[in-house]
């Protein structure tokens, strides 16, 4: 699946966004699998709670399941407007 | 309903002309500018608003319908730039149109509260000293709790 990052999530992780293999069941699997890569994807994923998630384009929580996913995306909460 | 984000400046007079031109049925339009605001004392040289393209506009598709229904708009309208800005220049605006002001007013604060802490958008903030992601605020967040 496409994994995207935004904001100083991209900047701490270094790429906007990476093809990544998996079978993680769900966002907080794939959290773990990621944070275990190396040490700028575990600053990035430090704390998920300044962090926000979405999958196919719509916000979501780290509870949600990954079957059938194409698109995940993290970024710090948002300040539109 | 319009919904459009773009990288370039956008026409604030023009837009709110056309939005407000040929309405028989709506007694009110709403209107508001959301500007880049310079830090106190000056400094701030730009600022550089990131989005997630697909995501952004499906959001703000969402809020305004949202909006439209809650509220039976005749009409809603929401521009918001992305890419580098500097001290005065317009981020963003949004419109609404409906029969009686109480719900053009009540729907366009709906719209400004919801696009601030639901669109995919990232601002960050370049001075000479330093650059700085802006942090969202809690009352951003609370602000979601009235509606």
């Amino acid at each position: 699946m496409d994994v995207l990052y935004f904001a100083w999530v991209r900047e701490r992780i270094g790429l906007p966004r990476e093809k990544v293999e998996t079978q993680a069941a769900t966002v907080a699997a794939l959290v773990e699998e990621l944070r275990a890569r190396e040490e700028r994807y575990a600053a990035a994923f430090d704390d998920l709670s300044a962090l926000r998630v979405a999958v196919d384009q719509e916000l979501t929580d780290f509870d949600a399941p990954l079957a059938g996913v194409r698109e995940v995306a993290f970024f710090p909460p948002m300040t539109g407007g | 309903m319009r919904v459009v984000v773009q990288e370039p400046p956008f026409d604030f007079g023009a837009e709110a002309a056309r939005f407000a031109a040929g309405r028989h049925d709506m007694g009110a339009v709403v209107t508001f500018t959301g500007i880049v605001r310079d830090q106190k004392g000056g400094g701030l040289d730009a600022m550089e608003i990131e989005h997630y393209p697909g995501m952004t506009e499906k959001a703000l598709e969402k809020i305004a319908k949202e909006a439209v229904e809650r509220w039976s708009l005749g009409d809603a309208l929401v521009i918001h730039r992305y890419g580098r800005m500097e001290p005065g220049e317009q981020i963003m605006m949004v419109a609404t149109a409906a029969p009686h002001r109480k719900d053009a007013f009540e729907a366009a604060e709906f719209l400004m509260d919801y696009l601030k802490s639901r669109a995919p958008f990232w601002k960050k903030e370049f001075s000479a000293k330093s650059k700085t992601w802006v942090a969202a605020r809690d009352e951003d967040e609370d602000a979601l709790r009235r509606w």
